[in-house]
């Protein structure tokens, strides 16, 4: 028996579902043998981390605080992903949206007002829109790889954070720690379930899922969009402009990047440090692959890749398994994805039965020519 | 300036260029034959962290840069089963495998954290690198001559060899090279597993020559530089090697510059200056010239099915 692809008339929606449960529950059995191979308790990582948060009431609020920036960040990528825009920039657009708002925080540090978580997160927006410009321009003025310039702009965005927590926005009573000082109650964001860890980001998230459902969904905008993933060349036939579909992508996916970036700043942190960037700009990458690309697929993908991180914690200390296995499982996730997702396009038939049915796929004459 | 000065910068341009050139002529070759694999960067963090690792065991830096072929090709490996096995997107992939290097690498790395190991130094002897003007010619790290080889080496193979010419109609039109007749899928995989080992070895270079230590994320994104090296020399290996050490100058100028304390820009800028210069070339190399588009292989980063 040989099994072969072959590929399927129309996309089968039932994989589609099933392909990112099948990836995830691939991860778990295979990332328990990888681990336990490398000489760690491979079913104790995963239960630490894919399991325990789950069934631990205390864990749920730390689940949605890190859900919440990952689903932002990849409901905005998403967009550009679906138009075959490539926006890998989105960790340093977060850095600068978290750079900006602190920029506001800082000059408004001695004043009062409601006003002022406002104008920051309204700044981290900017921000974060600012410096996914630059591949935008880049790109439709100059035809420049969106891919690489991105993705060398997140090395940048580090070194202009270094420069300034070390720098000039260093907190001058810190005792010399690079960090700046801690914002006030006025820049601070507000917690929406009293005493707990949960945040104006958390809802947020959610109304920004509903609002991009909206607009890729009912808008003319998100009907082009799709159309340049699918059919780049219908869609300029169309007489759709390229340019514009790399801009509104570009910026969507800056300024939710950056908003997760201020809302990061305002709340779980509290100022600003070098160690900021939590890989979530990657990590959301992976977010918006295993959400389908769809506003509530994200959701609740960015909640599994949460469990990563929140169960990636815990595991170091209780198993003492090092924090670069929570990448692994990451990728490992991200990689057997887009291996079930082969069964969207193809299915997989019997090669002894169907090539029966079949004319020879052989080539028919076998031409030596140098092909030049 | 005096001459022993301004050898031992001209030795740290090429220390620097190497690495880049190596993972470039790498992925020079992939692209070739219509692939785009950009998880070149965890593929030198394998091949770094294994190089390293091997090195410690054995005490062979020799078989630490073998080493780190083989693994990075294996890692390569996922990404070609996946790629032309079950087509999925390259990009994502090549992401992936990214991510994946990045966290394996630093997972096996983690016991290795603070030691050293025997460098991958000069393999002429001491007598005739003494001058520093031969020192110029005979001083470097096997690995450097090993590339410019290379370089020559993929020249001549995509020039001259019927295999070369092959890999390039799979790489120019996939569905063309197929009806002649040409496993499409076979010559791309060993395209890949080649660009995989050149990776693995590029990065043995950060943990066996530049710094023989291992720390998380050794490579620091010259994966991707290598990946815009490809773009910058129009798909051309010889223009590839010029880039290389182009970027091994700018390299050369941050550590310098950090090095004499230069107080007028901060370091911080100077750490940004080669993925500045990466983004500086791209535009001039791509800005308002069709060229570009059509020194790019036509099918690059398209998925092949043979139609049957």
């Amino acid at each position: 028996m040989v099994l072969r692809l072959e590929a399927r008339r129309e996309p089968s929606t039932l994989m589609v579902f099933a392909s990112p449960a099948i990836a995830v529950v691939t991860t778990l059995v295979v990332g328990a043998a990888l681990f336990t191979l490398l000489g760690y308790d491979g079913i104790g990582a995963v239960m630490k981390i894919f399991v325990e948060p789950l069934f631990n009431p205390y864990r749920w609020q730390d689940l949605l605080v890190k859900a919440a920036p990952l689903a932002m960040i990849a409901l905005g990528l998403s967009i550009g992903f679906r138009a075959n825009v490539w926006n890998i920039g989105a960790e340093g657009q977060y850095v600068v949206g978290g750079l900006a708002g602190t920029g506001v925080a800082l000059l408004t540090y001695e004043m009062s007002g409601y006003w002022i978580l406002p104008a920051m997160i309204l700044a981290g927006i900017l921000g974060g829109m600012a410096y996914a410009a630059v591949p935008a321009v880049l790109k439709t003025r100059f035809s420049v790889n969106e891919i690489l310039s991105s993705l060398m702009l997140n090395y940048v965005a580090l070194q202009l954070l270094y420069y300034l927590t070390r720098g000039p926005w260093k907190d001058p009573e810190g005792f010399n720690f690079p960090q700046t000082v801690l914002f006030t109650d006025w820049q601070t964001l507000p917690k929406v379930v009293p005493g707990t860890l949960i945040h104006l980001g958390v809802p947020i998230a959610g109304v920004l899922a509903l609002v991009i459902w909206f607009l890729v969904v009912r808008t003319v905008a998100g009907f082009q969009m799709r159309v340049f993933g699918m059919a780049p060349m219908a869609a300029r036939y169309g007489g759709f402009q390229e340019s514009r579909t790399v801009w509104t992508a570009m910026l969507i996916g800056g300024g939710l990047a950056g908003l997760a970036g201020v809302l990061e700043a305002a709340g779980p942190f509290g100022q600003m440090t070098p160690g900021f960037p939590t890989g979530y700009g990657y990590t959301a990458i992976i977010v918006a692959f295993l959400g389908r690309l769809h506003p509530f697929g994200i959701l609740m993908a960015a909640l599994v890749l949460a469990l990563t991180y929140v169960g990636g914690e815990s595991a170091q200390t209780a198993i003492r398994l090092p924090s670069a296995a929570v990448g692994v499982f990451q990728a490992m996730m991200l990689f057997f994805l887009l291996a079930a997702d082969v069964l969207v396009r193809y299915r997989v038939v019997n090669r002894t039965t169907a090539r029966s049915q079949r004319v020879s796929s052989e080539p028919a004459t076998r031409n030596t020519e140098r092909a030049a | 300036m005096n001459a022993a000065i301004l050898v031992s910068i001209l030795m740290t341009v090429a220390a620097a260029a190497t690495p880049l050139l190596l993972a470039a002529l790498g992925e020079l070759v992939v692209e070739k034959s219509g692939v785009l694999n950009l998880g070149v960067e965890g593929m030198m963090l394998i091949g770094a962290v294994t190089a390293f690792a091997v090195s410690v065991t054995t005490g062979s830096p020799a078989l630490g840069a073998i080493a780190s072929m083989v693994t990075a090709a294996a890692a390569s490996g996922i990404f070609a089963a996946l790629t032309l096995g079950l087509a999925s997107n390259q990009v994502a992939t090549g992401l992936a495998l990214t991510i994946f290097g990045t966290g394996i690498s630093a997972l096996a790395g983690a016991p290795y954290v603070g030691i050293t190991t025997t460098r991958l130094g000069p393999i002429f002897p001491d007598a005739l690198a003494d001058d520093p003007y031969w020192r110029l010619i005979f001083g470097h790290s096997p690995l450097v001559y090993i590339a410019l080889l290379m370089t020559l080496a993929v020249w001549w193979f995509l020039k001259h060899s019927r295999s070369g010419l092959i890999l390039r109609a799979v790489g120019e039109s996939d569905d063309a090279a197929h009806s002649i007749g040409y496993p499409v899928l076979k010559v791309r995989a060993l395209a890949i597993l080649f660009g995989g080992a050149m990776a693995g070895l590029a990065g043995s270079f950060y943990s066996l020559v530049v710094t023989p230590m291992w720390a998380e994320r050794l490579t620091a994104g010259r994966g991707w530089i290598a990946i815009a090296l490809v773009v910058f020399a129009s798909w051309r290996p010889g223009r590839l090697a010029a880039g290389a050490y182009l970027f091994g100058a700018v390299i050369t100028l941050e550590l310098q510059a950090k090095a004499a304390g230069l107080s007028a820009l901060a370091p911080e800028f100077m750490s940004s200056l080669p993925y500045l210069a990466t983004i500086a070339v791209l535009v001039m190399i791509s800005a308002g010239r069709r060229s570009i588009k059509n020194a790019a292989p036509a099918c690059l980063g398209k998925p092949f099915r043979a139609s049957a």
